[in-house]
Parts: C-alpha cells; sequence; structure tokens
C-alpha cells in the first residue's frame, strides 16, 4: 500500500452525490426500499404459487420473523436462548383466546396484543436472563421451553390442555377479494389471506430489525457483545441493555407466534416442543448468525429441506416413519458440518470470500498502478 | 403420613438418576467449560443398543456393560470428531456442534431402532415393599437404581482423588498450561473425560429406562432435569450434581404429589431461576461470579 500515492482533494462537483444517492445513505429510506421490494417480491410469489405453497410460504414467514428475534438476540447482543419456542407458545396461545372471543378484535389489535404480552414475558425472563451467561443462559432458557408450554396441560380450562386450543382463522374481508381479482384474477381464499398477513407481518418485521441494526440501539447491543467491560465504560448499562435485547427478541417471537397460530389453525403444546426452539436457532446459525437475509435463508431450509429430504429418504426406499426422522437427522448434521467447515454460516461464508476477492483485487490495482 | 414418605423416597430415587445424569454433565463441563448437549442423546442411544441385546436373549448384565462400553467410545469419538476441532473458536459454536449432535443422534435412534415405545427390562422387582400398615412406593429396582447411582458417586470420588489419573484429570482442569509444562498430556486426558462421561450418561441412561418405556424422546426430560440439577450444583462440583439431582427429585416429588403433575416444570424453572438470581454461579460453584 506505500505505493500508493495520496490522492488530491477532488473537485468538489465530482464528488458531491446525487440526491439518489444521498436519500440511499439514509438508512430509514433505504430501508423503506428495501421492504417495499421485499413486499412486491412477496405478493408475486404469492400469486404465482398454488395454496400448498403458499401455505409454505406462510411458515417460511413466522419462522422467518422468530428468526430475526434470535438473530437480533444471540447475533447482536451475543445472549442465546434456547427458549425461543417457548415464546412463540405465549403469543400464539394469546392470539388463539383473543380470537376465539365472541366478537373477535380485527387481527391487527390481535397480534398486537401477541406482541405486548410476550414481550411482557420477556421482560420477566429477560430480567432472570441479564445475570446469566453462557452455559447458564443456555440451561435456564431451555428449562423455559419445557416449563411454559405445560402450563397449557395445568390450566386446562382455558388453554385446552393436550389437544390444544382450535383457532378460527380470520376470514378475508371483501375489499381483499376484490383487490385479489383485479390485482391477478386468483380466488382469494382464506388460506392466501393468511399468508398475505404473514407476509406483511414479514415486512413490518423486516423494517424493524434493520433500522435496529444500524441504530443506536443495536450499536449498543453490538459493543456489549464484543466487550461487556468497555462498554459500561462508555456509559452503557450492560443490564438494562441485555433485558432491552431480551424483550424485544421477545416480541419477534410473539409476532411469529401469532402468525404461526393461525396458520396451523391451532395452539398446542406438542407444536411447542425443544425441537422448535432448536429449529429457529438452527435457522439463524445456518444463514449466519446476525444476518438478516441469512435468517430469512436459514428460515426457507427450516420449509422446504424437510419435504425434500423426506421424499428423497421414501424414494430411496425407507418407510414413512423413518423417512419423517430423515429432516432432523440431515437439521443436526448440517449444524454440525456448519460449525466445523463455516462457523459464519452461509453469510458470514459468502461476505467473507466476497471480502477476500475485493482485497485481492484492490492489491492488484495497487500493484499495477505502481 | 404414608403419603409423606412416598413423596419423599420418590424423590429421593428420581432424583438419583437426575444426579447420575447431571454428573456426566459435570465431568465434561469442569474440564472443558462445555455443556454437552448431545449428552441425554448418547445414553439414549447407547440404552437403545442394550435393549436390542436384551431382545435378542443377551443377559441384562452383559447389555449393561456393553451399554457402557459403547457410551465410553461414543463419548471418545465425538470429542475427537467434532470437539476438538471446535476448541478456541466460539464458545456458542460448541454449544450450537452439541445442540446438532442433540437432533441427529435422537433422529437416527427412530431410523436404526424404530421410534415406537418399548418396555426395559428390571434386574429386580417392581412391587413396593410394605412395612406394618405402611404401603411403601419404594421397590427392589429403586433400590438397585439407588445402589447403582451411590456406587457410580464412589467410583468417581476414589477416582478423582486417589488415584494418578483422577488426580493428573483434575491438575489438567485447573489450569492446563502448567500441566502440559510438568508432563501431562492434557489432549489425552480431555478425551478420556469425554468417554468417562459417556459411559456415566450410559448407566444414568438404562436407570433411568428402567422398569419403564423407551423411545428416542425418552431421556429428553432428564436432559433438561440433569441440567436443571447441574446448574443448580455449579455445572463444575460433582457434589454440586448430586445435591442439586436429590433437591430436583424431591421438588418434583412433592409439587406432583401434592400440587400438579403439571406444575412440575415449571416448579423446576422457578427453582432454577430462583438459584441462579440468589447465586448466579450455582450452589458450589468454585467460579467467580459473573458482575452486571
Amino acid at each position: 500500500m506505500a505505493t500508493a500515492a495520496p490522492t488530491p482533494p477532488a473537485p468538489k462537483t465530482e464528488t458531491k452525490p446525487s440526491v439518489l444517492n444521498r436519500a440511499w445513505d439514509l438508512n430509514l429510506v433505504r430501508n423503506l426500499l428495501i421492504c417495499l421490494a421485499v413486499l412486491v417480491v412477496g405478493v408475486i410469489a404469492l400469486e404465482s404459487t398454488d395454496a400448498f405453497q403458499n401455505t409454505q410460504l406462510t411458515s417460511l414467514a413466522y419462522y422467518a420473523i422468530a428468526a430475526f428475534g434470535l438473530t437480533a438476540l444471540t447475533g447482536l447482543n451475543g445472549q442465546i436462548s434456547l427458549g425461543h419456542g417457548a415464546l412463540m407458545a405465549v403469543g400464539a396461545y394469546t392470539t388463539a383466546l383473543f380470537l376465539g372471543a365472541e366478537e373477535p378484535l380485527p387481527f391487527p389489535v390481535i397480534a398486537l396484543a401477541a406482541v405486548v404480552v410476550t414481550s411482557l414475558v420477556g421482560v420477566v425472563v429477560g430480567a432472570a436472563a441479564a445475570r446469566l451467561h453462557g452455559p447458564y443462559l443456555a440451561g435456564a432458557t431451555l428449562a423455559l421451553a419445557v416449563a411454559l408450554p405445560s402450563l397449557a396441560l395445568y390450566f386446562k380450562e382455558t388453554l385446552g390442555g393436550d389437544a390444544g386450543l382450535k383457532v378460527s382463522s380470520p376470514q378475508a374481508p371483501d375489499w381483499f377479494v376484490s383487490m385479489i381479482e383485479t390485482l391477478s384474477g386468483n380466488l382469494a381464499s382464506s388460506t392466501k389471506y393468511v399468508a398475505y398477513i404473514a407476509c406483511v407481518a414479514l415486512v413490518v418485521s423486516l423494517f424493524f430489525v434493520l433500522n435496529l441494526k444500524r441504530s443506536k440501539v443495536g450499536r449498543h447491543w453490538r459493543a456489549v457483545r464484543d466487550n461487556d467491560v468497555a462498554a459500561e465504560i462508555a456509559g452503557i448499562h450492560l443490564g438494562r441493555t441485555r433485558v432491552q435485547a431480551f424483550v424485544i427478541s421477545a416480541a419477534y417471537a410473539g409476532l411469529a407466534g401469532a402468525v404461526m397460530a393461525i396458520a396451523v389453525r391451532l395452539a398446542a403444546p406438542s407444536a411447542f416442543t425443544i425441537v422448535l426452539s432448536l429449529s429457529v436457532l438452527t435457522a439463524v446459525v445456518i444463514g449466519g448468525l446476525g444476518s438478516i437475509t441469512g435468517a430469512v435463508i436459514g428460515a426457507a431450509v427450516l420449509v422446504f429441506l424437510p419435504p425434500w429430504v423426506t421424499g428423497f429418504a421414501t424414494d430411496s426406499g425407507l418407510s414413512d416413519t423413518q423417512a419423517a426422522e430423515m429432516a432432523p437427522l440431515v437439521y443436526g448434521i448440517v449444524l454440525v458440518l456448519v460449525m466445523l467447515l463455516a462457523p459464519g454460516g452461509l453469510m458470514g461464508t459468502v461476505s467473507n470470500a466476497w471480502r477476500r476477492t475485493r482485497q485481492r483485487r484492490l492489491a492488484k490495482q495497487a500493484s499495477s498502478a505502481s | 403420613m404414608q403419603q409423606f414418605i412416598n413423596v419423599v423416597l420418590n424423590g429421593i430415587i428420581e432424583g438419583a438418576v437426575i444426579a447420575a445424569f447431571a454428573l456426566a454433565l459435570v465431568l465434561i463441563f469442569r474440564s472443558t467449560r462445555i455443556i454437552n448437549f448431545a449428552q441425554g442423546s448418547q445414553a439414549m442411544f447407547t440404552t437403545l443398543i442394550a435393549l436390542t441385546l436384551i431382545s435378542n436373549d443377551v443377559p441384562y448384565w452383559i447389555a449393561f456393560v456393553v451399554a457402557i462400553a459403547a457410551g465410553f467410545l461414543l463419548g471418545a469419538i465425538l470429542e475427537r470428531g467434532v470437539i476438538r476441532p471446535l476448541e478456541g473458536g466460539l464458545e456458542l459454536n460448541i454449544v450450537i456442534a452439541t445442540l446438532g449432535l442433540y437432533v441427529a443422534i435422537q433422529a437416527l435412534a427412530a431410523i436404526l431402532f424404530g421410534s415406537e415405545f418399548r418396555s426395559f427390562p428390571s434386574p429386580a422387582g417392581l412391587s413396593g415393599f410394605q412395612i406394618g400398615d405402611l404401603n411403601l412406593i419404594l421397590t427392589p429396582t429403586s433400590l438397585y437404581i439407588f445402589g447403582t447411582v451411590a456406587v457410580v458417586v464412589i467410583a468417581l470420588t476414589l477416582l478423582f482423588r486417589k488415584t494418578n489419573l483422577g488426580l493428573t484429570m483434575r491438575a489438567a482442569a485447573f489450569d492446563g498450561e502448567v500441566s502440559r509444562l510438568l508432563g501431562v498430556k492434557v489432549s489425552h486426558l480431555l478425551t478420556f473425560g469425554w468417554a468417562l462421561a459417556g459411559a456415566v450418561g450410559s448407566v444414568a441412561g438404562i436407570l433411568a429406562a428402567n422398569g419403564g418405556l423407551v423411545y428416542p424422546a425418552y431421556m429428553e426430560v432428564f436432559i433438561v432435569f440433569g441440567f436443571i440439577a447441574a446448574v443448580i450444583g455449579g455445572l463444575d462440583s460433582p457434589v454440586g450434581a448430586v445435591v442439586g439431582g436429590l433437591l430436583l427429585g424431591l421438588v418434583n416429588s412433592a409439587v406432583s404429589n401434592y400440587g400438579a403433575p403439571g406444575l412440575v416444570n415449571i416448579a423446576a424453572f422457578v427453582l432454577l431461576i430462583a438459584v441462579l438470581l440468589l447465586k448466579p454461579g450455582g450452589l458450589f460453584s468454585s467460579m467467580k461470579e459473573r458482575r452486571v
């Protein structure tokens, strides 16, 4: 780099960025544009696929929302949680209870209620978790993953026990039906309505998590993750920051649970096992910890890998019950392999590779310039 | 009176199995600072190996020994194959790798052995003792379980207090660098530690299965409870693991008898949080507390 001559200050007219460039540099504008693009892609995807694929995209959306929450907590703040499945259960049960009312409120209000209730649970758990770290935190959240869903067994009257609560999925309003008809001429079923709700929920959470990552709050979280002593000296309140991260992460899990409840039309303890918590963690890790794109890719893996693996296993002569176990087997092996071969996950590996090639190119430019 | 005695007895027996499993977790944690989330799956796998042997007319005790040997081997293989290459990296990476093993081994067991419920035999009787008017919940099987856990605890204590191997293991866990300088082969000891934990876990797996039903997820509850017990006890203290296990067993038994069975998991969680809030490092931890 010693060969690089100091660049003379360029004329002002040339360096002045265009209005578009300046707008792009504003996080808010950029994030809004990204979200708009995702929304458009989502609508195109939903209108060009059949009902079954619509439900798959719905699952993709709620896994991705939960993964956003976990990637914020684990990726940005460095706290592990094995209990996000339980927090999703809180959101799902809240939704089921509100939708079960005589005159249910509109779904956005119910989803908000689910987010608020789950956040309150997040305050309690986060306050306990803020004092813990590493294995202790993993243990406490693992216990939470088992403890919370079992509450449904105790409060049989209100929470439905083992069988769970049936969720009546919200009916598509008339304006939605006519909108879809003018948009693509497709029939607007209730499945499609739910898929659209999931899509909107995904875009809203995406907007918040993108802003979070680049805001003061996100920087504080990262500072606490990387060096808590230095962060505290810089005036960041460690305990408060950790609780804050847990609460916001729980809010995402609550929204994910609300969407999941109307998608699977059931809130039952059997849906919120340790495996669900581990699946969300898998998504976050496979995609790359701390990466928003990675969280979406990881969620896509969770949705599309199992049917593919199961189909492959059935074709190669395994029985149905054996084939059903192939998906978790592959998940587990993939988790171990990712840790061994590409600990940064998919996005981490890609961005590392990109950075390396760019450095090589810069070095080449520098050497050819001399 | 009868109910109270039975609640206590039940708690101690259940606690003994939890303690045995927690011991396996502590054995690994104190030498490597790693929580092995795959421990329960390993134990389940070796128990299913034993059950397969038993249903093919192999005597119980031979199957028991084979399971312990398999647990020992599996622990060593996992340490060499998966954990060793990850050491020195982020703590979170190792946690996630063991979680991956937990899921993978459980699924593999379901594919190889089937996922239906099967009953596991017990070498001792399953009917309760009677003392005068008291119908005790205590059975010959529970005595056998309690005795086996006691043997494991005594054997481990002797190993770590009296033998050269155990003392060098403690030295290596205390300060790996200095031990290396003094000529201790620390890397071999780490592998041995995982193997030993695998063997102890296998014993816990068989005891948990004894006279009950086994299926690929049957250890799940013990993973969580064993883990809670180990954390309550301080994670690096074998005494703490035993005390934590018995405490948790008693609390579980009391809650499910005097409260409701559905509250057991919540009670365990509350106990864990309460202990950690009072002593963030657990009851018997030698580690310094985290300052927040």
